[in-house]
């Protein structure tokens, strides 16, 4: 059976990947996926801790999960928000290559 | 959840995950992501998350990786050309982030409790649209609201920096 220590190890590892992902790429959309990823593995641990910390009439306990889905709404707005953002910066600089960007003059 | 199902969504969510920061092609990464995330959603239901898994479904795999495809193929991306790789940012990268992995092993080792196995539910089938339905419109009104009102926001102001010119 897998235990909460499994779950914590696997959702540590994929924060990894997408802390990986945002040091070594030079892609912002790609950027942009890794810190996805990193927010999905805090909503896995976050589950999983519901899962593991019944409450007093032995259902999980939902207020991670009403957290997760807060996190999730949060993310889905921050993705919308990014993605224009990336697309103003392409029509103003013809790049999507962080180090092509690197002064604040507009 | 039985362990064959856990180790195979698992390894699918790391495995593709890892697909996406290694792929060139931002169009394959993209696809990865949207596998990674099924893999995902399939663990939540593993864990008795119904809701948070369909959810994760319909906005992850859907709307955001639509988008994230549509803005790909709107900015006509192609595999990026090979740069010259900065050996000392891969490296220390690639330090970072293995010192943080090896510090959130270290962390979960400490927890007591973690390595016995998940409480049974009282019931095979929780309720937990319901459930969490009730928290959020009685305990998390107010947060609940105030996500309405960042939605909101999101809303103009992309439609305020997709505009032609910014004044």
């Amino acid at each position: 059976m897998a235990t909460l220590n499994h779950y914590l190890i696997v959702s540590g590892l994929l924060f990894t990947i997408g802390f990986a992902g945002v040091m070594l790429r030079r892609n912002i959309i790609i950027i942009f996926m890794s810190l996805e990823l990193m927010l999905n593995a805090a909503n896995l641990s976050l589950v999983a801790f519901s899962r593991f910390r019944v409450s007093a009439n032995g259902l999980p306990n939902y207020n991670a999960q009403v957290f997760v889905f807060f996190i999730i709404t949060v993310a889905a707005a921050e993705v919308a928000l990014g993605l224009a953002i990336i697309v103003a910066l392409f029509r103003a600089r013809q790049t999507t290559h962080v180090e092509d960007i690197s002064s604040l003059k507009f | 959840m039985p362990a064959l199902l856990f180790w195979t969504f698992a390894a699918m969510m790391l495995v593709f995950g890892g697909a996406v920061v290694l792929n060139r092609n931002p169009v394959a990464s993209a696809l990865s992501l949207v596998l990674s995330f099924l893999g995902l959603s399939a663990l939540f239901m593993g864990l008795d998350a119904f809701f948070i898994g369909i959810i994760q479904v319909l906005v992850y795999a859907g709307a955001v990786m639509v988008l994230f495809l549509f803005i790909i193929m709107l900015l006509d991306l192609r595999a990026e050309e090979r740069r010259k790789i900065n050996t000392v940012a891969v490296v220390g990268g690639s330090a970072v982030a293995l010192a943080l992995f090896v510090q959130i092993c270290l962390v979960v080792g400490q927890l007591r409790d973690a390595d016995k196995p998940f409480p049974t539910l009282p019931s095979p089938r929780a309720d937990d649209v319901h459930e969490v339905g009730m928290l959020l419109f009685s305990s998390y009104n107010l947060p609940f609201q105030i996500i309405g009102v960042l939605v909101l926001v999101a809303t103009i102001g992309v439609i305020v920096l997709s505009k032609r010119e910014l004044r």
